[in-house]
């Protein structure tokens, strides 16, 4: 009779209670999980419009490279007409600087150096630094949306006043 | 006639509630000595019998020792710190800065828990370094030597949470350039970086998941791999000595059964 039960593939009744037992902490395990995950992950983000409105064009003088800290941009104000670029370093995340002087952007961290366009000179970055999208708003304000890439030097890239 | 000290001491350790807790009586012998430690819940995580040898300076440089004792000053001054300080923006810096200047003894505890910080960083690897070199790390350490890994990164994720939560420039940019590179890690880098800021930038939630991780996920993880890692001392054979390892002393016995077949 013992012999009988061993040859078939029956579980007898305590390794199926383990199998359950096993089975129901795993999924319970599973869920918690799903459940720590997803309490982590904020829903709402108290964090700052990624749209920066940078006033006046006329406050942009020609040739003129400006830095807003705040928002980490710089407004730009070429020939071709206005743009933006991102003042966050793309290696680490550094605010990087306009150094007149030089003529170029230079990261304090770790030395990255790039022309007025976000081209890399020199440095770890390995992006330039990304143009952002600009408008002219309706009364006249230059916006720029930081979530949003767009292709540098391209006549799109570029407000014109 | 007046007692001693060592009279009253064993008058005291022969009380029914001293018995009632350390469970060993009066007496000195070996047995009882050896209960002592074993019966004890913190100190049981030792060996009872110790090489005096071992216990020499050269052999380990107490380095584990004192790294142990910063960790215990960090616990120590790092609750008193918890008194006053809130992990909010931008309370937290004005916080760091009365610790400093206002609250009585606030920057002796609040360098005392820097310094040994530092301390403790140079101490695990100096520790790491001489375990290292003398070759305790081999058969039959080698689980305690992984143990030893996970609390070095223990050591480093504290002083590294640790560093956002003065909140100042220095903090601000060493966590946004720290954390960006937790996003080069491939495919759920961005993902980790998010998590671990809970947002798309330093911000309060920042501030407060470092905060939360510093002052209880990670002291009480590092303590749990401690007792392991004490534990493991004890199961593994003790401090590591040369001369009472395996080969060595079947190298030895070799070399002596050779010297006295040449003596014949």
């Amino acid at each position: 009779m013992a012999d009988e039960i061993k040859k078939t593939d029956d579980v007898n009744r305590r390794q199926f209670f383990l199998k359950l037992g096993l089975g129901s902490l795993g999924i319970a395990a599973a869920g918690t999980a799903a459940f720590a995950y997803q309490y982590l992950d904020p829903n709402v983000l108290y964090e700052p419009s990624p749209v920066v409105n940078a006033g006046k064009p006329d406050r942009y003088p020609l040739g003129s490279v400006t830095i807003d800290v705040n928002s980490g941009i710089y407004i730009i104000h070429s020939d071709e007409g206005y743009f933006s670029l991102s003042a966050v370093c793309t290696h680490l995340g550094c605010m990087t600087a306009w150094k007149p002087e030089l003529n170029m952007i230079a990261c304090p961290c770790h030395g990255s150096k790039f022309n007025e366009d976000g081209k890399k000179i020199e440095g770890p970055a390995p992006k330039p630094l990304p143009w952002k999208r600009i408008w002219l708003n309706d009364d006249g304000d230059l916006l720029v949306d930081r979530s949003t890439d767009v292709p540098p030097l391209v006549p799109d890239s570029y407000v014109r006043v | 006639m007046a007692k001693t000290v060592d009279q009253y001491l064993d008058d005291l350790r022969g009380t029914r509630v001293w018995r009632s807790i350390f469970r060993s009586g009066t007496g000195s012998s070996t047995l009882k000595r050896a209960l002592a430690i074993q019966q004890n819940v913190f100190l049981h995580l030792f060996s009872t019998k110790v090489r005096t040898r071992m216990l020499s300076f050269s052999a380990t440089w107490y380095l584990g020792t004192l790294t142990l004792g910063t960790f215990l000053i960090l616990v120590a001054t790092g609750i008193p710190l918890m008194f006053y300080y809130h992990p909010s923006v931008p309370q937290a810096y004005a916080d760091t800065k009365d610790l400093q200047f206002v609250v009585s003894s606030g920057l002796f505890l609040r360098n005392l828990h820097r310094w040994s910080a530092h301390a403790m960083v140079f101490l695990v690897f100096a520790h790491m370094f001489k375990v290292f070199y003398r070759g305790a790390y081999r058969t039959p350490r080698e689980f305690n030597w992984v143990i030893g890994v996970i609390l070095l990164l223990m050591t480093l994720l504290l002083s590294y949470t640790g560093y956002l939560l003065p909140w100042d420039q220095l903090a601000y940019w060493a966590i946004t350039v720290g954390s960006n590179i937790a996003s080069a890690v491939p495919v759920m880098g961005e993902k980790i970086h998010f998590l671990l800021l809970g947002g798309n930038a330093v911000n309060a939630n920042a501030l407060l998941r470092f905060y939360v991780l510093h002052c209880m996920i990670l002291p009480l993880t590092a303590m749990f791999f401690v007792a392991i890692h004490f534990w493991r001392i004890r199961k593994d054979g003790g401090l590591y000595s040369h001369d009472s390892e395996p080969a060595t002393v079947r190298a030895n016995a070799a070399a002596a059964a050779a010297n006295a077949k040449e003596g014949q």
